[in-house]
């Protein structure tokens, strides 16, 4: 967590905002871009599927990043919000038979407003004890979506399983690869309206509040108003997420929305940088990869092996991928001036 | 010496079987994807991590069993590669982790991956790609559906077979009984209700004076304890999870509640269970078990149990000999040695589920004396039989004959 806090307080308010701080270059984004599109031509489906759980896990630490690198605050509860969106789009392909892509802006709009009432109460809570009252969300979640009055609905304990839709218009696309670059379409448009918010109006009274409080409503900032609608941005993007999820993984159940998915993606938010948009995607191919590759050197320590790569990395670059590119950049630029 | 005791005649028929079915065929090797001249491939999807790990030991154990096969020169000269991953028991990982094994390391099957969730969420995969999902490891009724779900199949004796014998007893011995049943609020409970109340089958509605349910989160279950008490019941089916399983034994005694007490064999352990309720506010509670107490010491000079410690020894020496899953292991390992030597040169998946679907009164050193794996294409419940025990000073005593109570999905 220092490493976040030293960010948050130690971030330059002013230059944060104007371009780079928050995004990578032209150059390198096209070619990010172009790797992204290009890679599943070329590999196999099971890597195409990894590839797009990346890319969700990847939304889902975005959202975070919105909410503790743009606004400030802290949550330890998003797996709740990835919860109810994912219920929402299994609940709304299985039962109403609505069509995929139509339940996730209604997954997002749900946690938009799940988001944005919690909201309210965080208000009155910062630091660690709103880090403590979305952990309280998060426990709660998995219970909540087993209740008895829910089941006909939620499916209880069973979950429910949800049909992969094949590609349309009768595109010669295998199931994985459809998804993945509808996944991708939708990704793409979320980070570029994220980039654009924090580079708004809206986006600079956020990190106004995050730099100082006091000091942003004096300057005529509605902080209740912006410290609720981040979170009900962030927690509405984590929906759509958690929508993409469930169609991916064509089941949902109680048992894969734990405290451990909320505190996963807070790894990845840190190993990503905090602050940092393109590092979400680094940061959940930490959360991702990570844990495949610390089993892979000791099955029964799989756990212990995952906190020490864990700490290496905080240890090293406590900026996470946002120092990184950092340092990559200055040594580019000097290879330039040479 | 094989650990799996093949009856004769059991062996000749599948033999008789394999021939007429595979003719002229028989010299011919066929095989599909992770199987070869020299190697099979098996995967296995365990929680060595996460809130489910302690059942990661039987992972470890059919890790250390299939080591025994190969040293012993593998199945039909194949040497099993056992491919072993974590879900942490989170169905979104599971997912990946199935796909993995499937389409990254092309397993030939996939095999006694744990948990109701975990398994829900890849069977719809694992029949669309047509890869035998075998001996799933969980109680859970709906597994043995071969109609809709003809790759995967189950393995231990289910919720529902549980208690369909527990009703019959009762039927029996206390026609006139009226019965309280506490049950724990989730599908694990409502299966066995649903067994139990098909087992008295008409009498149900007469017989069952009150259901009541609990949920996890509660801290007690003592209120519960009073009301079922209040209905003057004097049968008491009581479907817990062993925290509440000990605090409903405790609770009875004292306040002097003495009904017929049937406990699921969820919470039969001694160590987990009785001890902590007091072994002596459990005495004739009546239970089921259908593999070896590890502990008992009827088993002391048994030729399965000296197996059993022979390949503790030799294989997995620091294996915690009390606990059931490492018995549980040893046994599932074995089921599926046998399905693979009954398959022969022909590897093929559909051969695996076909021989998975034959099995005939197979008996594994581990199982009580008596109960028999048993299969068939319309019945994909290996295990569908128990022995009743009650317990007697510090020990469960078996009593009764093999009892079955087959079931579908």
């Amino acid at each position: 967590m220092s490493a976040a806090e030293e960010v948050v307080t130690e971030a330059p308010a002013v230059e944060a905002v104007p371009k780079r701080a928050m995004t990578l270059g032209y150059g390198t984004s096209l070619v990010v871009l172009a790797a992204l599109i290009l890679t599943p031509l070329f590999v196999k489906n099971f890597v195409i599927f990894q590839m797009t759980m990346l890319l969700i896990y990847g939304l889902a630490v975005l959202a975070l990043n919105i909410l503790t690198g743009g606004s400030g605050q802290f949550s330890l509860g998003q797996s709740a919000f990835y919860a109810i969106g994912a219920y929402t789009t299994a609940i709304l392909m299985e039962h109403f038979n609505v069509n995929y892509a139509l339940t996730l802006p209604v997954a997002g709009v749900i946690c938009f407003g799940a988001g944005f009432l919690f909201g309210q109460p965080a208000l009155r809570l910062s630091g660690i004890y709103l880090a403590l009252a979305t952990f309280a969300l998060a426990l709660a979640m998995p219970q909540l979506l087993k209740l008895g009055f829910l089941e006909h609905w939620t499916g209880g304990v069973q979950g429910l399983v949800v049909t992969k839709p094949d590609a349309p218009f009768g595109l010669p696309l295998s199931q994985d690869m459809w998804l993945y670059y509808f996944t991708l379409a939708v990704s793409i448009g979320i980070y570029i309206a994220s980039v654009n918010l924090l580079r708004s109006r809206s986006g600079r009274a956020l990190m106004s509040i995050r730099d100082n409080e006091i000091a942003a409503s004096a300057m005529g900032v509605n902080v209740a108003l912006y410290k609720t609608l981040a979170f009900g941005v962030s927690a509405g993007i984590t929906g759509i997420a958690g929508g993409l999820g469930a169609i991916a993984v064509q089941f949902v159940a109680p048992d894969g929305y734990t405290i451990t998915l909320a505190i996963s993606l807070f790894v990845g938010m840190v190993v990503g940088g905090v602050g940092w948009l393109p590092g979400s995607i680094v940061g959940s191919a930490f959360i991702i990869f990570v844990p495949n590759i610390a089993e892979g050197i000791s099955k029964g320590l799989s756990g212990a092996v995952f906190g020490v790569l864990l700490f290496l990395v905080i240890y090293l670059v406590p900026h996470g991928a946002r120092q990184v590119a950092l340092v990559a950049q200055q040594l580019t630029a000097k290879l330039k001036r040479n | 010496m094989s650990a799996i005791h093949l009856r004769l005649g059991a062996f000749a028929a599948a033999l008789a079987l394999l021939a007429v079915s595979s003719g002229h065929a028989l010299a011919q090797k066929k095989y599909d994807v992770g199987a070869s001249d020299t190697e099979i491939k098996i995967g296995n999807i365990m929680p060595y991590s996460g809130p489910a790990s302690a059942y990661g030991v039987i992972g470890k154990t059919e890790a250390a069993y299939f080591n025994k096969i190969n040293a012993e020169g593998g199945i039909n000269g194949r040497k099993i590669n056992f491919v072993t991953y974590d879900d942490a028991y989170s169905p979104p990982k599971t997912v990946e982790q199935a796909r993995k094994l499937v389409e990254s390391d092309e397993v030939l099957l996939i095999f006694n991956s744990l948990g109701t969730p975990p398994n829900t969420a890849i069977q719809k995969y694992m029949n669309q790609k047509k890869v035998p999902q075998l001996f799933v490891a969980t109680g859970a009724t709906k597994w043995n559906d071969p109609q809709n779900f003809p790759w995967t199949m189950g393995w231990q004796p289910n919720y529902q077979i549980e208690s369909i014998i527990y009703a019959r007893y009762i039927l029996k011995n206390h026609p006139n009984a009226k019965i309280a049943v506490l049950y724990q609020n989730d599908d694990y409970g409502k299966d066995y209700l649903k067994g139990f109340k098909d087992g008295l089958g008409a009498k149900a509605a007469s017989m069952i004076v009150i259901e009541e349910s609990y949920e996890v989160s509660e801290p007690t279950i003592d209120t519960h304890i009073v009301k079922l008490k209040a209905t003057g019941a004097d049968v008491f089916f009581n479907i817990t999870t062993p925290k509440f399983a000990a605090q409903a034994i405790k609770k009875n005694a004292e306040i002097g509640w003495k009904p017929l007490h049937f406990l699921n064999n969820v919470s039969s352990s001694i160590g987990s269970v009785i001890k902590p309720a007091g072994m002596e506010n459990a005495q004739d509670i009546i239970s089921s078990n259908y593999l070896k107490d590890p502990t008992d010491r009827q088993w002391k000079d048994d030729p399965g149990m000296i197996a059993w410690n022979e390949f503790l020894d030799k294989h997995y020496p620091e294996a915690n000999r009390s606990d059931s899953a490492v018995m549980y292991g040893y046994i599932v390992a074995q089921g599926i040695v046998h399905v693979l030597k009954a398959c022969g040169d022909n590897l093929t998946r559909e051969n695996v589920m076909k021989q998975a679907a034959s099995i005939r009164d197979l008996e594994i050193g581990g199982l009580l004396p008596g109960i028999k794996v048993n299969t068939s294409p319309t019945d994909f419940a290996p295990l569908a039989q128990l022995q009743l025990m009650r317990f007697k000073g510090d020990t469960w005593e078996r009593f009764g004959e093999i009892l079955s109570g087959d079931v579908g999905g």
